[in-house]
């Protein structure tokens, strides 16, 4: 009873929180982009209601290019990752089971209307993860080579034999020394940075077209942090995928990206090529990342600029502006927009887009005459 | 991983040693202190006078403790002769005490009642760890649904419910009411299937007892296992949801199921008191509780040495199944 008056809310909300009419539906054209997402919602059940983790998010992605998400911790960029991966459904049942709508198009196959097994077919082969603490994400119970082994096995029928050679292989070109003894070493064994090399190379086993890094640097040291981000930029060249990459790090952000999308409160606020975000930013928010972000040329006497305020809630979404109560600029006058009226994708022209209520002058002024001095 | 099978022998051969020292502070050391007279502990309450002054003497007891010590390890490893009051008894090796109430040497009842205890114990163990493992793995992955709040509740029950009640109830229903199987015990010698048939109900009251801790255990060890982020990687490389509980989850899992199952089954070892009573089984359960009521005090000395022993050396099973499941322990 409780259990579809949950559902039957839920679905209400996914629909309430699209603002507008689903424009795309599941029988709508494949895309020509490698990796499209479109209107992309992921809502989970909790006690108190729906959490709206990812509320219509739409981004694009060539085969050989990077993608960087960006945004504060709770701003869905994992949820986002782990969806199109499918993993969120996999294993829940009954009223733990996560709803996602929208569409995930990944080489001309969409996925989330997709069977089960299908999806699972193509984990590991065609798209892949690099998951931000490798300690945890490698089973400290079975050995490298045996994990790498096992994600060959499971796409293609080879013998162990085989596998192991393709494993040490790969930990070879990751850049791990005496691979064929590392291979039988326990992922306690090995160092932060090794280990990561290593949860790389069991993503890259099976030459995916996708490759998705989930904070693949946040829990290493800062050296070992540039190493991986020199060898995921390498494989990338080497092997042609499409890279999504993951952080709170614009600086990782910098180093990799084609294009950027700033998320905030499960949406996107801005998204455009990096060159762009960096250098024109288009929204508060990011002015306030980047305002955050520490400089070596900047006076060590000068504070860094938080982005004040805590993430919003999201079970109670603020209706409007998302960013409305930390924005510092929320006073400025947005020409007979109401507050409770959320701001919409705007193009601004070179696939650059943002998502605020004040005027592109007003925006273009405060960022040449107030943030862009600062930094 | 040779050398921390060494370091964990040698620690054993010490726990053994500290084990029977302690044992043997408490039957002969505190008596003394607390101005009980253990001669007269050892032959039981209605001896004679010269009895008890015949005992006192074979025991040794107005030796220094020391060499009472000896005495006593020098008898597990060679045997010893009890001299005194005229007459000598000999006690061959091992020679674990002498009850003199029953004038009988310990360690032939400890090796004639040991094999049904272990018989007892290893098939309840069987029983349990196959249905509480797959009703506690199941509930954990539909947790919160219908079959889990069944599961639990009966586990609950499991574990509330004494054995006398459980055990009582089963023999009534299918041993008398049905007949299903014997009410009886059949030693494994004489009939094989009439000693299955006898040993059906003790197993499954014993494991109905033990399932469900082990149920709840892992159901609980399960839930956090399926929340770690290394189950999440398997299903990212595109394992099936099956081996992906199976193989990585289930490993994990079993690390805490292994160590309760080596105390429980070390405890156990000292017999199953209150089954072996319900089911009338010949273990050394029921025979403590006779050497209680006796006031048989070697006995229960022996049992107590014997219980001891298999805690340690089943804690000694675990920990070398430790350093096989769980790499990282081999370096400890």
């Amino acid at each position: 009873m409780s259990d579809a008056a949950d559902s039957a809310a839920g679905a209400q909300s996914v629909e309430a929180a699209a603002g507008e009419p689903v424009e795309t539906t599941k029988a709508s054209a494949p895309p020509s982009s490698f990796l499209e997402v479109r209107d992309l919602h992921v809502h989970f059940p909790t006690q108190d209601g729906w959490v709206k983790s990812v509320d219509g998010l739409s981004f694009r992605l060539e085969k050989g290019k990077t993608l960087g998400i960006v945004g504060e911790s709770g701003s869905g960029k994992s949820v986002t990752s782990l969806g199109i991966m499918g993993l969120h459904t996999v294993g829940q049942y009954g009223r733990q089971r996560p709803h996602l709508s929208g569409e995930i198009w990944l080489d001309g196959r969409e996925l989330l209307g997709a069977e089960p097994d299908e999806v699972r077919k193509l984990r590991g082969r065609e798209m892949s993860m690099i998951f931000q603490d490798p300690l945890s994400a490698l089973h400290p119970y079975f050995t490298i080579g045996n994990q790498i082994v096992e994600a060959y096995r499971v796409h293609h029928s080879v013998t162990k034999k085989q596998a192991r050679r393709r494993a040490v292989e790969l930990l070879d070109r990751v850049g791990i020394p005496q691979p064929d003894k590392r291979v039988d070493s326990y992922p306690h064994e090995f160092s932060g940075g090794m280990r990561q090399r290593a949860m790389i190379a069991m993503s890259l086993v099976n030459n995916p077209e996708l490759l998705i890094a989930d904070e693949p640097t946040t829990a290493l040291d800062v050296t070992v942090q540039a190493q991986i981000l020199d060898l995921i930029r390498d494989l990338q060249k080497e092997f042609g995928s499409a890279v999504v990459i993951i952080t709170h790090d614009l600086g990782v952000v910098a180093e990799l990206s084609d294009d950027i999308l700033v998320m905030y409160g499960g949406r996107c606020v801005e998204y455009g090529t990096a060159e762009k975000v960096f250098y024109e930013p288009q929204h508060p928010y990011t002015w306030g990342l980047l305002g955050s972000m520490p400089r070596i040329d900047r006076e060590r006497t000068e504070r860094l600029v938080p982005v004040k305020g805590s993430p919003p809630s999201l079970i109670n979404v603020p209706s409007g502006c998302a960013f409305n109560p930390r924005c510092p600029y929320a006073d400025v006058p947005k020409g007979g927009v109401t507050r409770t009226e959320r701001p919409e994708l705007r193009d601004l022209g070179g696939g650059h887009y943002s998502a605020c209520h004040m005027s592109q002058e007003d925006r273009t002024r405060i960022w040449d005459e107030e943030i862009a001095p600062k930094l | 991983m040779l050398t921390y099978l060494i370091r964990r022998l040698f620690a054993v051969a010490v726990m053994l040693v500290v084990i029977v020292l302690a044992v043997f502070c408490i039957f002969f050391l505190i008596p003394k202190w607390t101005g009980t007279d253990p001669a007269l502990m050892f032959v039981g309450k209605q001896a004679d006078k010269e009895a008890i002054e015949g005992v006192r003497e074979k025991l040794g007891l107005a030796d220094p403790v020391l060499l009472q010590l000896l005495e006593f390890f020098k008898g597990i490893f060679v045997g010893r002769d009890y001299t005194g009051g005229g007459d000598t008894i000999h006690c061959s090796a091992p020679c674990f005490g002498y009850s003199f109430r029953n004038e009988q040497e310990i360690w032939p009842v400890l090796t004639d009642r040991l094999p049904v205890t272990l018989t007892l114990a290893l098939g309840a163990a069987v029983v349990w760890l196959i249905i509480g493992l797959a009703i506690g793995v199941l509930s954990a992955l539909k947790r919160g649904s219908l079959w889990d709040r069944a599961a639990m509740t009966v586990a609950l029950g499991g574990v509330s419910l004494p054995v006398y009640f459980t055990g009582l109830i089963s023999l009534a229903l299918f041993a008398y009411q049905l007949g299903w199987v014997n009410n009886a015990f059949t030693p494994f010698e004489e009939n094989a299937a009439q000693w299955f048939s006898g040993m059906v109900l003790p197993w499954i009251t014993l494991a109905f007892l033990f399932g469900a801790m082990y149920a709840r255990l892992s159901r609980a060890t399960m839930l956090e296992v399926m929340g770690e982020d290394y189950i999440r990687t398997a299903r990212a490389k595109g394992l099936k949801e099956p081996v992906v509980i199976g193989k990585h989850a289930m490993r994990s899992t079993m690390t805490p199921v292994l160590t309760l199952l080596g105390i429980d089954l070390g405890a156990l070892m000292g017999g199953a008191i209150l089954t072996e009573t319900t089911f009338s089984v010949p273990g050394l359960g029921q025979a403590v509780l006779k050497a209680i009521n006796e006031r048989d005090l070697p006995l229960i000395l022996g049992v107590t040495l014997i219980t001891a022993t298999a805690v340690v050396l089943a804690n000694l099973i675990v920990d070398l199944l430790y350093g096989v499941i769980d790499p990282r322990v081999r370096l400890a």
